[in-house]
């Protein structure tokens, strides 16, 4: 009985250490990143760098017009993702009635989910830059790269809203609220917590993509800051491709690419920061 | 004392999907009065008081038959607009369910999806059923606090303020001092007493106690069917059917 109840116990240490261990190399997998790109980039990152254009063949100067259109690119996706995907939820969670219908869409949704970044890429081409004349632009590559995070987003302010306990819905209802104030005033407010998890994972999605830009809206260099949604622009993960593969100079601005990359994760870092302390607003108002 | 007629259950039977969960009940329920539904787990009580504010209607596969008249109009009439008749048939539930809101917000809420926006009105209102559930002095000086800070039983009373804020003619209750301890329980039933003056109470109950000390008439079902309905206090001293004798005893269920 007693030898039983220790080979239970050294199981029980064993898997919570397994478990442990698994959460751990997360941990240890993102600072390993983040180290290698400090060591490797931090020389590159100083005021010049963040506030001018790039010069000389780009192996000197700075990126502003990258950071800068990777902030437009990534607000644009999510200004086009946020409220399609919300009211996509909505009408999934809340007004579908379960059937051949909604099955099909969800299973549209799912493969949209699969689809490599390139043929988002590619479909922006032809569709927003060619067929809808935008040309290589912020709003063409906005749009592409909020199509692509439509499914993350639905994804998860569906599982938001699958959250609210349907006791809230049944006290509205019963209140003679119709199904519209239902969901405004209560469902929403409770599940916006859950969907702004969303939109920070669709704009850090958004923020680092490379190939559904790279026809849509990025171009190789341009010195000028952009006026209009139509202006093509440069993009962070866009430039350190071209720099890693395409420049004049790949060994010599070496440096220059890890900078980059740091100033892309910081960015990316810096609007779930955001996006996290709102959230934790709202949930201490509850 | 004559208490009016307020809802006439005629002949109601009540489907989901295959599965028939009420059987021909037929039932006239008064108002200013307390109506207790009692019977064992699964014996339909809970669904034929849903049947009154058609919270049924949001199971998809749910199918009503027969009629269910109050105030001598049919509910379940396609010409019967049914955010009107909930806003007329309030329902207090098994579980406390505040909002995550405000406590004044909570009460305030069926006010103002009814589109009512005078602020004087409202905040009268809110003050005024607060009074009426119990309450008012528990949560006077901390009116814009969460809800969800409140004690289970605080939390019930708040629904039933919530409730009536928008004075419905008919309160339904489903089960709901089963969460809470017994002085909670002790503050709703005296609260149920109160309510009676100004409302038609319905209420669904396991307890048989609480049936005997709240209600007027007793409604005992089992299997889907109403099998014995008397005053309350002619049904548990001497029942007319053995069935019912049994259950309320205690021999079964």
């Amino acid at each position: 009985m007693n030898s039983l109840l220790r080979r239970r116990k050294l199981i029980q240490i064993a898997i919570f250490g397994l478990f442990r261990l698994s959460a751990a190399i997360n941990g240890i997998a993102l600072l390993i990143v983040v180290y290698f790109l400090v060591a490797r980039g931090w020389r590159a990152i100083n005021w010049t760098f963040l506030t001018q254009p790039p010069k000389e063949a780009m192996t000197e100067g700075g990126i502003l017009p990258c950071i800068v259109g990777t902030l437009c690119l990534s607000l644009g996706a999510i200004l086009v993702a946020l409220p399609i995907g919300v009211a996509s939820a909505i009408y999934l969670n809340e007004y579908a009635r379960p059937g051949r219908l909604l099955r099909a869409i969800r299973i549209g949704i799912n493969n949209l989910a699969g689809v490599p970044s390139v043929v988002f890429g590619l479909f922006g081409l032809a569709f927003f830059v060619v067929w809808l004349k935008m040309g290589v632009s912020i709003l063409a590559g906005s749009l592409t790269l909020g199509v692509l995070t439509l499914p993350v987003i639905i994804g998860a302010s569906e599982e938001a809203l699958r959250s609210v306990p349907d006791t809230y819905r049944e006290a509205s209802l019963g209140l003679g609220a119709t199904k519209w104030q239902t969901i405004y005033r209560v469902v929403m407010p409770a599940a916006l917590p859950g969907i702004l998890t969303g939109a920070i994972l669709g704009i850090s999605r958004a923020a680092g993509e490379t190939a559904p830009i790279m026809f849509t809206a990025a171009v190789f260099y341009t010195p000028s800051l952009p006026t209009s949604v139509f202006d093509e622009i440069m993009a962070l993960p866009y430039h350190i491709y071209v720099l890693a593969t395409a420049g004049t100079e790949i060994e010599a601005t070496r440096h220059l690419q890890y900078g980059t990359a740091l100033v892309l994760i910081v960015l990316v870092f810096g609007l779930n920061l955001i996006a996290i302390i709102y959230r934790a607003r709202l949930q201490r108002r509850m | 004392m004559e208490h009016s007629l307020k809802i006439k259950i005629k002949n109601l039977n009540f489907y989901y999907g295959d599965f028939k969960a009420l059987h021909d009940i037929s039932m006239d329920i008064y108002a200013n009065q307390v109506t207790a539904f009692i019977g064992p787990s699964g014996c339909g009580k809970s669904t034929l008081l849903r049947c009154l504010n058609r919270m049924n209607d949001l199971i998809p596969i749910s199918r009503v038959e027969g009629q269910i008249m109050l105030d001598n109009k049919n509910i379940n009439d396609p010409s019967v607009d049914v955010v009107t008749l909930r806003r007329n048939v309030g329902m207090v539930f098994q579980k406390p369910n505040p909002f995550p809101k405000t406590i004044f917000e909570n009460v305030a809420y069926g006010l103002r999806v009814n589109g009512i926006k005078d602020k004087a009105y409202i905040a009268n209102q809110v003050e005024k059923s607060l009074h009426q559930a119990a309450i008012w002095d528990e949560v006077k000086d901390r009116i814009n606090d969460s809800a969800l800070g409140l004690s289970g039983g605080q939390q019930q009373r708040l629904c039933i303020a919530r409730a009536l804020a928008i004075e419905p003619e008919v309160v339904l209750m489903d089960e709901p001092a089963s969460a809470l301890d017994p002085i909670a329980t002790q503050k709703i039933e005296e609260l149920i007493h109160q309510l009676k003056k100004s409302y038609t109470i319905i209420i669904v109950t396991h307890n048989m106690q609480q049936a005997a000390r709240v209600s007027d008439i007793t409604a005992f079902f089992y299997l889907g069917k109403l099998i014995e309905k008397d005053d309350t206090e002619a049904l548990f001293t001497k029942p007319k059917l053995q069935q019912t004798e049994d259950y309320i005893t205690g021999r079964f269920g």
